[in-house]
């Protein structure tokens, strides 16, 4: 007669089967494409797939809170792109040093995204609305801050330098010099690289990230608060939790990250570029989803989300491997967004 | 008994076209459980949550413990120490029971910002000892049944050391062993000195447990009056203001032998297991049995709601296809659900719009468009008959009492004007003058040649309506009676009848009756 329900195998729960699902799909992509093409698992190739993650990853690590809360977020792209410039417009036109200018990088990302999240609690526009609006907005404002052209960071190399230099690798050599200090890797390590320089540090940037995002998420007040809205926001605004100040600090963080995104794409071009952005929402956006995040609130993960972007950028650059087309990349992975949702819709019925 | 925990004098509250509370007064002891009872839409929802921060008077005061206070919102009556359960559930599906009922106030690691889940646990299972509940606190609340849902939200309640509880209609959908466990607790509780407010109703409930009992209609507070002085007659009667004269069970008329609706050997992973019925033309056919007996399960399955592993249905004799709700509506098959808010209502549409959205192909016009003074008139005609306190059918169903609200169902059901009706728990929530009305309603619908299954957890509402009473346990049709040898104690001893001794009583009891062993 003790009934008690055992609580079921942490293993076979509902999101970790769509993680799952979503790692062995990475998985089978990886193969497929290493079979097919010899050049795939060239460090250098890896390489690239890893950077071209990290800027997508950090946009999908904020949207993974949006949406986790029940929102969602369309200007993550033009912020990023925004922030790049306000970096610039710091660094460059302002000639203030390059760590005021990451600050200001970032915190112009947290304003847009405080913004939008005023909007949403005070102004009580719908959140797709609202961050549509915050999407022209920082588009606009990017051409007029740039007056339409790239600004450079050619006064500042150090910022490029640091962001596409390997401490893993460097870390490395120092392992190498210590047992032998003859080897050529070590002696001209521009000539022979070592396997992990092409993890360059911004990867490393974007992991950090996602560990930070993960612990907040799932340790912290803030991670509670985000599912419990997304399950029922009435039931939490009756237990008390002022849910307007929460969502509003959900947006903020997504902001925030679409500025270190805005920073990390600043250093790797070398550059603002005031006309990139648009697109980047619907990727960042998509790779939450392939990762288990629901659209309809509540359920989500970190990890499922990094996954997600390891699988879109993997597939394009595959795909490109391949000569594929571009404009069938695109259709390609629109296939297999559907594709991941379809699986999971199936998984919960 | 001493000064009184809580005075509310006074209040007022107004929604648009709709008075809820005019001038209205409650008054709560300490160690006391106070009833609150009235009609559908009378008010009582609303004027504890004014008293719980959700609504804020217009006018009118609050006094508690002696002093004058103002409850802004939820948190504040939180910290006051006034928590309410509300009458639809409030619970947060994709957390954990433990989560749920920590929410907004989870125990904190010493780094402030972040949570400690090894004592959220533990907290969570204190609760559950204390108040002889066995649950695990890391199950997800969207796997547990209604009436586990219940029990969380009773225990996060009483997890904030109230002194003020109330309860909306917290027995609506328990069973009588859970409602005794509820009753318990609420023992405890007043020797504790904590004040219960108990809305319910189940009038016999409030005799069982309560000490005074308040009447509230029309938003009016009409009188407070001792429990054990009051007949449940009298207090009917300041509910609805006459005299309702309670007509004694019609005996309803011999259904015809025609079979409308058969189903054969229905089967669903563990939820329901060789499931056969017949259904007569005019016949109400009452499914009993305990809450999570299966009975919602069968009912959703022959709707077509949700899917089957194996299993025949027969509408007049011929075999059907039910793959959707779609189907079942087609083969004249309605479904009135236990869940209103989830499954019955489109709760963002106005009352006209529900009444026909079941029926709309009845409203359209030669073009293509909908006749609006046909869904005027029919709307009109519902809402009259049903008595739905409304302040016109261009209210939003969300807007309308909790009672009301199933009554607009109903009548979305009734104007589909199928064949054959499935209701699941038709009076939930219901006040018994309405109750009266969907009783009499049934059995005109039965008697005009309409087919109708009714599954109810009330033993006294199979009793009276029924002709024939089909009982399930655990997934499993454990009896059938015919309403003349069918008694509370024949339909309690199959409906806890479990596996293990259907096994003994071979063969299995499809649709004859098991005897009276
Ligand atoms: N948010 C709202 N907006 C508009 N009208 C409302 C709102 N809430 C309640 N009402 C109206 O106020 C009146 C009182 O409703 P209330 O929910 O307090 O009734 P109740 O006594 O709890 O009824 P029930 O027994 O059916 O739950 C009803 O006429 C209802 O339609
Ligand atoms: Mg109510």
């Amino acid at each position: 007669m003790e009934a008690k329900t055992a609580p079921r195998s942490s293993l076979l729960r509902p999101e970790r089967i769509q993680r799952f699902l979503a790692f062995g799909g990475l998985i089978a992509l990886i193969v497929v494409f290493s079979l097919a093409s010899q050049y795939f698992l060239k460090p250098d190739n890896i390489g690239g797939i890893f950077l071209a993650t990290a800027v997508n990853g950090v946009l999908a690590l904020g949207v993974t809170f949006v949406i986790i809360n029940g929102g969602i977020d369309l200007s993550v792209g033009t912020v990023m792109t925004f922030s790049a410039v306000m970096t610039a417009q710091f660094i460059t036109i302002w000639q203030m040093p390059v760590p005021v200018g990451i600050l200001a990088g970032l915190l112009t990302g947290a304003l847009c995204g405080l913004a939008n999240g005023l909007m949403v609690t005070k102004m009580k526009v719908p959140p797709f609305v609202a961050t549509l609006g915050m999407l022209y907005i920082t588009k606009g404002l990017s051409l007029v801050v740039s007056q339409l052209k790239p600004i450079y960071f050619n006064d500042t190399p150090i910022f490029n330098q640091v962001a596409m230099g390997s401490v893993l690798g460097d870390l490395a050599r120092v392992v190498i010099g210590v047992f032998d200090p003859s080897n050529p890797m070590v002696l001209e390590p521009l000539a022979n690289p070592t396997i992990v320089d092409p993890i360059k540090n911004i990867v490393l940037v974007f992991f950090g990230a996602a560990i930070i995002a993960a612990f907040i998420l799932g340790k912290t007040i803030l991670g509670r608060y985000t599912f419990a809205m997304g399950s029922n926001v009435e039931a939490t605004r009756l237990s008390g939790v002022n849910v307007d100040r929460w969502q509003t600090a959900i947006y903020t963080l997504c902001g925030l990250f679409a500025g270190l995104a805005g920073v990390i794409i600043g250093a790797r071009l070398n550059s603002a570029q005031p006309a990139l952005g648009a697109g980047y929402e619907l990727d960042a956006i998509a790779a939450a989803v392939i990762g288990g995040t629901s659209l309809s609130g509540g359920e989500g993960s970190i990890l499922g989300t990094v996954i997600g972007a390891f699988v879109i950028s993997v597939l394009a650059n595959g795909l490109r491997i391949l000569s594929v087309p571009q404009e069938w990349q695109i259709v390609v992975t629109g296939t297999i967004l559907v594709l991941a949702v379809y699986l999971d819709r199936r998984r919960k019925k | 008994m001493g000064e009184p925990l809580v005075v509310m004098e006074g209040i007022d509250k107004s929604f648009p076209g709709v008075h809820a509370l005019d001038q209205c007064h409650f008054e709560l002891l300490p160690g006391e459980v106070h009833a609150l009872v009235g009609e559908n839409g009378a008010g009582k929802s609303t004027l504890m949550k004014v008293l719980s921060g959700i609504y804020k008077a217009e006018a009118g005061r609050i006094v508690y413990k002696g002093k004058e206070v103002e409850i802004p919102n939820p948190r504040a009556a939180q910290q006051l120490g006034i928590s309410m359960i509300h009458q639809e559930l409030n619970l947060m599906p994709h957390l954990t029971v433990a989560q749920n009922i920590f929410i907004g106030r989870e125990p904190r690691h010493h780094i402030r910002f972040m949570l400690d889940e090894k004592a959220l646990n533990d907290q969570a299972q204190q609760v559950f000892a204390l108040l002889h509940l066995n649950l695990d606190p890391r199950i997800k609340v969207a796997d547990l049944t209604v009436a586990k849902q219940q029990m969380v939200e009773i225990a996060k309640a009483l997890s904030f050391n109230a002194e003020v509880l109330i309860m909306d209609e917290p027995t609506a959908a328990l069973t009588d062993t859970e409602i005794d466990e509820l009753f318990r607790i609420i023992d405890d509780l007043r020797t504790k000195g904590v004040g219960v407010v108990h809305i319910s109703h189940r009038l016999e409930e409030l005799k069982q447990i309560s000490d005074r009992v308040t009447v509230m209609r029309d938003g009016k507070y009409i009188d407070t009056v001792k429990t054990r002085e009051a007949s449940i007659d009298r207090i009917i009667s300041m509910m609805v203001g006459r005299t309702i004269f309670e007509a004694t069970p019609e005996v309803p008329e011999k259904p015809s032998e025609e079979i409308v609706l058969e189903a054969k050997n229905l089967t669903r992973g563990n939820l329901i297991k060789d499931v056969s019925f017949q259904l007569k033309k005019g016949e109400i056919l009452g499914f009993s049995g305990l809450v999570g007996a299966g009975r919602t399960e069968v009912a959703r399955a022959v709707f077509g709601a949700d899917p089957i592993d194996s299993g025949e249905i027969y509408v007049k004799g011929i075999k059907v296809h039910i793959g959707s709700p779609n189907d079942a509506v087609k083969h004249g098959i309605g479904y009135l659900s236990e869940d209103r808010k989830r499954y019955g209502l489109a709760l963002g549409m106005d009352v006209e719009e529900n009444v026909v959205l079941a029926a709309f192909k009845k409203f359209l016009g030669a073009f293509g468009w909908v006749n609006r003074s046909k869904t005027r008139s029919t709307a009109e005609q519902y809402v009259k008959m049903l008595a739905v306190k409304t302040p016109s059918l261009q209210q939003k169903v969300r807007n309308l009492s909790g009672g009301n609200q199933q009554k607009v169902i109903l009548g979305k059901w009734l104007t589909a004007d199928t064949n054959i009706l499935i209701f699941d728990e038709p009076t939930r929530g219901i006040d018994v003058g309405a109750k009266s009305e969907i009783y009499h309603l049934l059995n005109n619908l039965a008697q005009q040649g309409k087919s109708i299954i009714m599954i109810s957890s009330e033993l006294p509402e199979i009793l009276r309506m029924s002709h024939r009473v089909v009982v399930m346990c655990e997934g499993r049709i454990t009896g059938e009676l015919n309403i003349a040898e069918a008694t509370q104690e024949k339909i309690m001893q199959y409906a806890t009848q479990r596996g293990e001794v259907l096994l003994v009583d071979e063969p299995a009891p499809t649709s004859a009756p098991l005897g009276d062993a």
